[in-house]
């Protein structure tokens, strides 16, 4: 088991690496990355803090909208721009989590999802977000004044260093001391509380903290594809991102991944072809997975290597 | 003319009575909601797509069959409410002894999946439905000329709310019913089906949002998306009212409807996300609802 959990990562970075080699449309992948860095974001809160947020897109889009604006109309460099909507996008968590954690469970989903749609309506009436048209066209700029990300290429490699270093930031939450109060808080809130620890000010940092990084997927998602529009915040894509986490393996550090690509993957080569029966299939894997798919897809692949380990 | 606070009573009065009928859907949909969380503990996500399917149930029953409304207010809710009981049956009853949030995750699905059929066959553009005769043509109140169908949603959701209120907390059906709630093994054990009783319960709590469903019909268009938007204002009715509490949620309903058609008269811009301000407001000052218990 520990020699497999080492490989992993190794094999999978191999891979990543070459990628733009084995000619893989590097849009694609990038924003298998983007989707896969939300879905991190969104398991670091349900997976390993125990809070459900039904509004998460409202964290990516406005990160998305906040860099767009600012590489397209005051032409900042993508590193400022990308802190900049990270920054809005954990103030956002702040505000959205100082309410959210006031109620538990699906008190807590039904606040987010509340929230977020103001977030969206906000969205929809302001200008700078450019309303149904989105804000398009959004240069890629060059990264600390000497990398130039126009090149697919070299974007693809910015794209997946910063996955890899949230990936590992992510991990090292979950392992601190931070992470541990965290989970015994998932477990036993009452519990926590009694044994002296602030469990409203851990639950609001897991919660700006999981803000901020899937504000960091929507702005390298708003350079990738030079666009951020309301489908960057709307209700349907803070389901996706629930569906990526669910369908990969709830409190795993690569089912996100995988879900984010099985997701991603399906609406590429299925919209074009059954139209609006997506919805319908992405409904339909909801109900597989909460029916007979609890674990997901590396849950269960971790419980059988476990399984055979044991026999 | 009269006026508060600068605004003429007359628009005021009339934003206040449009609001009051907003409000009843929230009503209607919101006590749905709580009557099935009660009993089941399940947030029903899809409490909105089953509205949708109402209003839907209600146009191609007149369109295919020649079924008018007054039939409709009785076979829509009804047929709704037997595809509740199905669901439940075989899908939601598997996870009453897991964590509540899988009954949300798992309602959300039904919910995209009733959407996206419907969009499918119907298309996302809008139908509409015609005010039944009987019901057509203006009341006037006075202060204002109202369409008496408007009246009639008003008067009819208000007196399913009271009736749902009175069966449940003043006859020996809504006894049990409550009992369940508090103790289910210990109803269980005095001789009474509960399993029965949760699948009726999911039934009932559906066919209400499926008659909320039909009375909107005339109102607003039939479309497949009608039902996600209105989910989330019913949601933060149901954060503001504090779920336990059966008249909590269909006072927080009409309240929140008046809100919003006040809001429309003194700040129109902001009709759309007043349910969420006063919800957060609410958070802040009563984190666990105006009705609810800690």
């Amino acid at each position: 088991m520990r020699r497999a959990t080492i490989w992993v990562p190794v094999v999978l970075l191999g891979l990543a690496m070459a990628v733009p080699v084995l000619g893989i449309y590097p849009i694609f992948m990038m924003k298998l990355l983007c989707f896969g860095m939300f879905a991190a974001a969104f398991n670091l809160l349900l997976g390993f803090a125990g809070m459900l947020s039904f509004g998460h897109a409202a964290f990516f889009g406005i990160s998305a909208y906040m860099t767009a604006w600012l590489s397209l109309n005051l032409h900042w460099p993508p590193e400022a721009a990308i802190l900049s909507g990270i920054a809005c996008a954990g103030l956002l968590g702040l505000a959205v989590g100082g309410l959210a954690i006031r109620r538990q469970g699906i008190y807590l989903a039904m606040i987010t999802l509340a929230l977020a749609q103001c977030v969206y309506f906000f969205c929809v009436k302001v200008p700078f977000t450019g309303g149904e048209n989105g804000i398009q066209g959004v240069p890629r700029g060059t990264l600390f004044g000497v990398v130039p990300l126009g090149s697919d290429t070299v974007m693809f490699y910015f794209v997946l260093a910063s996955f890899v270093a949230i990936f590992m930031l992510i991990q090292r939450i979950v392992h601190s001391p931070f992470g541990q109060v965290l989970k015994a808080i998932r477990e036993n809130e009452q519990r926590a509380i009694s044994l002296g620890y602030n469990v409203n000010r851990y639950k609001l940092m897991a919660f700006v903290l999981s803000a901020a990084i899937a504000g960091f997927g929507g702005s390298l998602k708003a350079l990738t594809l030079g666009l951020a529009s309301l489908s960057d915040v709307d209700q349907t894509a803070s389901g996706e991102v629930i569906l990526m986490a669910l369908l990969g393996g709830i409190g795993t550090f690569y089912g996100p991944l995988a879900g984010a690509g099985l997701v991603v993957t399906l609406q590429e080569y299925l919209s074009d072809r059954v139209g609006a029966w997506v919805t319908v299939i992405i409904g339909a894997i909801f109900v597989a997975c909460v029916m007979v798919f609890r674990r997901g897809i590396v849950g269960e692949l971790e419980a059988l290597f476990a399984l055979r380990r044991r026999s | 003319m009269t006026e508060i606070f600068g605004f003429s009573t007359q628009v005021l009065l009339g934003q206040l009575v449009l609001g009051l009928v907003n409000g009843s859907f929230y009503a209607l949909l919101s006590l749905g909601l709580a009557i099935i969380f009660g009993l089941l503990r399940v947030v029903n996500f899809a409490h909105g797509a089953f509205y949708m399917l109402g209003a839907f149930a209600a146009y191609l029953a007149l369109t295919w069959f020649g079924i008018g409304y007054w039939w409709a207010l009785l076979v829509s809710p009804l047929a709704v409410g037997i595809l509740g009981i199905v669901l439940e049956r075989l899908f939601l009853r598997h996870l009453y002894t897991l964590d509540p949030l899988y009954g949300l995750l798992l309602t959300f699905g039904f919910a995209l999946i009733a959407e996206g059929f419907m969009e499918v066959e119907f298309g996302s553009s809008g139908m509409s439905y015609p005010v039944p005769d009987a019901l057509s043509g203006p009341v006037n109140l006075g202060f204002m000329i109202l369409p008496l169908y408007r009246a009639w949603v008003i008067v009819a959701s208000l007196t399913v709310c009271l009736a749902t209120w009175v069966v449940i907390e003043k006859t020996p059906l809504g006894a049990t019913l409550r009992a369940a709630t508090e103790n289910p093994r210990l109803v269980q054990a005095l001789g009474i089906n509960v399993p029965v009783i949760v699948t009726l319960t999911y039934g009932a709590g559906v066919a209400l949002a499926a008659l909320a469903g039909v009375l909107s019909a005339p109102i607003l268009e039939v479309t497949p998306q009608m039902g996600s938007t209105i989910v989330t204002v019913v949601f933060a009715v149901v954060v503001i009212g504090g779920m336990g509490s059966i008249l909590g949620s269909i006072v927080s309903g009409l309240a929140l409807g008046l809100m919003e058609g006040l809001t429309k008269v003194v700040y129109p811009e902001a009709s759309n996300i007043v349910a969420f301000v006063i919800m957060a407001l609410v958070l802040i000052w009563r984190p666990a609802g105006l009705f609810g218990r800690t």
